[in-house]
């Protein structure tokens, strides 16, 4: 049995290590986006998180009581201590595939995090605030360019569909509730994330039927990212980079 | 100055000196950053907000608030990050929007759209996209003189 200190840390690790690590991925496309508007607005969307990220893990450290940083647990842990969605982790793909991860997590985002403003723990009511604000124009983006692209060309349609189908697997990871979900449900600082399935489905069903394409049938998920059982040979890689600088330089600075 | 005669009326003005980083047309205060400023028991302790929560600006002003008031003669500083309630663009004062159009920046509406052209003022106005060369802003295009301009989008 966990007490509630354990919940609410890991609660608030999947809160900032979905933030961090697409944040992290969505840096990537920094410089080497499709076009100008896109490389910055890319760029925007991973500061954004990467802001999130911050406000997240500072309060996980401080619930964790050992005296660490929101940049010990970002840049000092291993991938078996992340706690964030497969969606996230896996690499890139081309621009529409990323396009359409953000579409699926922002779908979440957007009902979760307005849920999370009314939660028991003012902290996370307060994070939840900020967070929801850029989550509602990052919504408003990616909802709009899986449209346009989907119901563009051909091709960009083609590449559309293989980006949802591609996606579609690791989206339903988001509602599997477990036991850290029931603890933090009990205690009324978040509601379960299976609460809030219909919402995302009545969303992306709406925005996929308006790009023109068709929603995946099979409802089978991928799971172990956020309970670190089972990531993804992916994460590994991607911290190796991220992490390289501090794990070379321990508390190196700007 | 002895730092028991500074009264927070005082540390505002000079807040207002103090320009935003980015768009240095504005203070931190025309921006709604600083939330509240109290002087007690020789320190004075200033609350500020971010704009965005991973505005990579807030580190200078921060800064920028501290050297404003050691220059004036306060020994300690206090530097307090808020974030609830949560900023937004009704907190830009109305010098602050008419300093922005003047600098090229069509300011933040309710509607989501700018009310026109920062530098011809035409009103048929297209979005170009909705990230600009800040968070805070999104790109727009004059329809009329067609000049690309910066729109602070409202949050």
């Amino acid at each position: 049995m966990m007490t509630a200190n354990e919940a609410l840390f890991q609660f608030l690790l999947r809160q900032g290590d979905n933030a961090l690590v697409l944040g992290h991925r969505t840096s990537q496309w920094c410089g080497v986006g499709p076009v100008l508007e896109e490389d910055i607005a890319l760029a925007n969307t991973a500061l954004d998180l990467i802001g999130q990220t911050q406000l997240w893990l500072a309060y996980a450290a401080e619930v964790q009581g050992e005296g660490k940083s929101a940049n010990d647990l970002a840049f000092l842990r291993d991938a078996y201590d992340f706690r964030n969605l497969l969606l996230l982790e896996v690499p890139n793909g081309n621009f529409g595939q990323a396009i359409m991860r953000q579409c699926l997590f922002d779908a979440f985002q957007v009902p979760w995090l307005t849920e999370l403003q009314t939660s028991s723990n003012q902290q996370v009511a307060d994070i939840s605030a900020k967070s929801l604000k850029e989550a509602l124009y990052h919504w408003e983006r990616s909802s709009e360019t899986v449209i346009s692209l989907g119901d563009g060309t051909e091709e960009s349609h083609a590449y559309m569909q293989a980006a949802v189908d591609f996606c579609w697997p690791y989206a339903g990871e988001m509602f599997c509730d477990d036991a850290v979900d029931e603890a933090i449900n009990t205690a009324g600082i978040a509601p379960l994330p299976s609460s809030i399935r219909q919402t995302w489905i009545d969303q992306v069903e709406s925005v996929l039927s308006e790009a023109t394409l068709t929603k995946p049938n099979s409802d089978f998920a991928q799971r172990g990212g956020r309970d670190g059982i089972r990531h993804t040979e992916h994460l590994g890689h991607m911290l190796a980079t991220m992490q390289v600088l501090q794990r070379s330089f321990p508390g190196a600075t700007w | 100055m002895s730092p028991e005669s500074i009264t927070a009326d005082q540390v505002w003005t000079w807040l207002e000196g103090v320009p935003d980083p980015e768009i240095p047309v504005i203070s931190i205060v025309d921006l709604g950053v600083v939330r509240d400023v109290v002087c007690a028991n020789e320190s004075v302790t200033v609350t500020i907000t971010p704009t965005y929560s991973g505005c990579p600006a807030m580190a200078v002003i921060a800064e920028d608030i501290k050297l404003a008031l050691e220059k004036r003669g306060v020994v300690s500083v206090e530097l307090v990050t808020k974030i609830a309630p949560p900023w937004t663009t009704d907190w830009l004062s109305e010098k602050g929007k008419a300093r922005l159009e003047d600098y090229g920046i069509a300011p933040p509406r309710q509607t989501g759209v700018p009310e026109r052209c920062p530098n011809c003022h035409a009103t048929t106005v297209t979005k170009v996209s909705q990230f600009g060369s800040t968070p805070c802003k999104a790109q727009w295009r004059c329809d009329d003189c067609l000049e690309p301009f910066d729109y602070f989008k409202c949050l």
